[in-house]
């Protein structure tokens, strides 16, 4: 009974801060962040992640994204083997990158492929935060790139979620190149009259923000996500003022004019749907 | 010359001094110390080979931040003639962190832009130390369309820290800026030819450096993070700033070996600023073959080969290993 766990005291006096930050989303009970209320993980789960109580957006990994959005059965993904080599020589770097497969299931912090939205076929990528922070190093720069080339070569639309910390520094220079690489996919495929969907979600900062992310024909954030280029604490020390609480939220950027619309995510796959159903006969123009 | 020197090119100068020293005393007096100061000033030659050609990572950080490294206005007076500057984004303001305008390279139209840093306290607050704004790039983006549109080629010039991290910027759209600057440059029809010539700051220096050809002058650097910024972040501590320089493998020859650059410029001994004249004439040679061989090109080619340049970047970088998804759990 959920109220027994509440009397056993014991058991919270032993976990330590950090462990439970990580425990909480992979048992079986979760706390939101927000209002610290708790609930069984399969509730939340029923419900989108979205937080029952609060309407806070919990992440969503890849998996959980592209079922909550795709059709059943009809997601295939693309360049599954694609894993990190250690171009600098960076010290522990694949250590970390094992240790981010076993946590994830992943092989890297980007899942590809294509699928079915309400029986509309479109190309997708999804970006996992729990990889590396969803940092952007050769194999995501890659992936996604092919995605797009891939989309363009079979005349689907893309649409890339984006949940990324930025540039992976362990890749240094190739990770920043990894932003011209993408960029430059998405222009032969804006070239071929390619719809692109850019869907932002928690957090979308740095190198991944100042590329492919923004590139969007529609960009579409979710409430309260974290977006923006250069990191809070960093402005803070340039200005030396503080920011306001919303500064770099998704509200934020919509406010300034930098987003189109910001979904709630039960609209999402209604949204994507209509959007796509609209470009259904349009936009080749080649 | 006591103000500038880096502290790896103390030797070199103090001998310098010493040999003026010497020269000094020999000319007011009698004494005959022409064979010291000959066998000094040999020295002085092998000691100054052995100083810059063995330069650490670090060292060529600071060259590349350099007082008196030549900037892009400083290149643009030297390269061009009838350079005109043209100001404004036509959205917002003049952002001088950035400097764009029409020119002439042996004669034929060009567009060059640059980030531009000061020489002084008082133009760096102006020019806000080279560091650009959203409307900075745009200007840069509005000045590249318009080169497209009179068949121009495009030359920029790379040297800033980084876009400018501020609340304005944010409000303003920089990762868009940016983002948008990296996709239509990848589909301008004229040829583009992009030269680090200090400091390439992360997102903020591939802002208007996507193109055919990416050149970085020998002790210039391109890198994701300032090597104080690497080293906070990976090891809590900025001191170790020197080790990060090494371990992100930022410098020229570094990003020559991993295939990222077409190029390095090498400089005069002791840097670029040692001989300004010198150094725009090796500048001009890269130009003016990459200009001759980019010419020879349709913009339909143009394109396919700047595509296909950045589709490779990276791509010894990754192995294809595991043939089906890690186990969970």
């Amino acid at each position: 009974m959920l109220r027994d766990i509440f009397n056993k005291k014991r058991k919270y006096a032993t976990i330590s801060k950090q462990a439970e930050r990580e425990d909480v989303p992979e048992g079986l009970m979760m706390k939101c962040p927000s209002c610290r209320k708790i609930y069984y993980r399969k509730e939340l789960e029923k419900n989108n992640l979205i937080c029952l109580n609060c309407d806070h957006h919990h992440p969503m990994s890849a998996k959980e994204r592209i079922h909550a959005l795709m059709d059943a059965n009809t997601f295939e993904e693309w360049d599954v083997q694609l894993t990190s080599a250690n171009p600098l020589e960076f010290p522990d770097y694949i250590e970390k990158v094992e240790k981010d497969q076993k946590k994830t299931g992943m092989n890297e912090a980007v899942m590809t492929g294509k699928g079915k939205i309400n029986g509309y076929e479109s190309a997708i990528a999804v970006m996992d935060s729990r990889f590396r922070m969803g940092s952007m190093g050769s194999v995501v720069g890659e992936k996604i790139s092919r995605a797009i080339e891939k989309a363009r070569e079979e005349r689907l639309p893309i649409i890339i979620f984006t949940a990324s910390g930025g540039a992976r520094m362990q890749e240094g220079v190739l990770s920043l190149m990894q932003m011209s690489k993408t960029s430059v996919a998405l222009e032969r495929f804006s070239r071929s009259g390619g719809l692109f969907i850019s869907y932002m979600t928690h957090p979308t900062t740095g190198g991944v923000s100042a590329s492919f992310a923004s590139l969007g024909d529609y960009n579409f954030a979710e409430p309260k996500a974290l977006i923006g280029f250069a990191g809070r604490r960093i402005i803070e020390q340039t200005i030396r003022e503080k920011l306001p609480d919303d500064f770099q939220t998704a509200e934020f950027l919509y406010k300034h004019g930098q987003l189109d619309r910001v979904i709630h995510r039960s609209e999402m796959k209604k949204i994507i749907t209509t959007i796509l159903d609209i470009h259904q006969d349009g936009g080749d123009r080649s | 010359m006591k103000k500038n020197v880096l502290p790896f090119e103390k030797p070199v100068v103090e001998l310098k001094e010493k040999i003026a020293e010497l020269k000094k005393i020999s000319g007011e007096s009698e004494v005959d110390l022409s064979e010291e100061i000959d066998r000094l000033e040999e020295r002085l030659e092998h000691l100054e080979r052995e100083v810059y050609e063995n330069m650490a990572p670090w060292d060529r950080v600071q060259m590349a931040r350099h007082a008196e490294r030549p900037t892009t206005l400083d290149y643009i007076e030297q390269l061009f003639t009838d350079f005109l500057e043209m100001h404004g984004d036509r959205y917002h303001s003049d952002d001088e962190a950035i400097v764009g305008g029409i020119a002439k390279f042996n004669g034929q139209p060009v567009t060059v832009i640059g980030h531009q840093r000061g020489k002084d306290t008082k133009e760096n607050i102006r020019r806000n130390f080279g560091m650009p704004h959203p409307e900075g790039y745009r200007k840069a983006l509005r000045l590249m369309y318009q080169a497209e549109k009179f068949d121009r080629p495009i030359i920029t010039f790379i040297d800033t820290k980084g876009a400018y991290p501020g609340k304005a910027a944010e409000e303003r759209g920089q990762s868009e800026a940016i983002a948008k600057n990296l996709r239509e440059m990848a589909g301008l029809t004229v040829p583009i030819i992009c030269i680090v010539i200090g400091e390439g700051g992360s997102g903020g220096a591939l802002g208007i450096s996507v193109g055919d050809k990416l050149f970085m002058l020998e002790n210039s650097t391109y890198s994701v993070i300032s090597p104080e910024g690497a080293a906070a972040l990976l090891w809590k501590d900025s001191n170790l700033a020197k080790k990060a320089a090494e371990s992100m493998k930022i410098t020229s020859y570094d990003l020559e070996e991993l295939g990222v650059i077409d190029g390095v410029i090498e400089e005069v001994q002791g840097g670029a600023h040692r001989d300004i004249d010198n150094q725009a004439s090796k500048i001009k040679e890269v130009i003016e073959s990459s200009l001759h061989e980019l010419s020879q090109l349709s913009e339909q080619e143009l394109l396919d080969q700047r595509w296909r340049k950045y589709e490779k970047i990276g791509s010894t970088t990754f192995v294809l290993e595991r043939t089906e998804t890690p186990v969970n759990e």
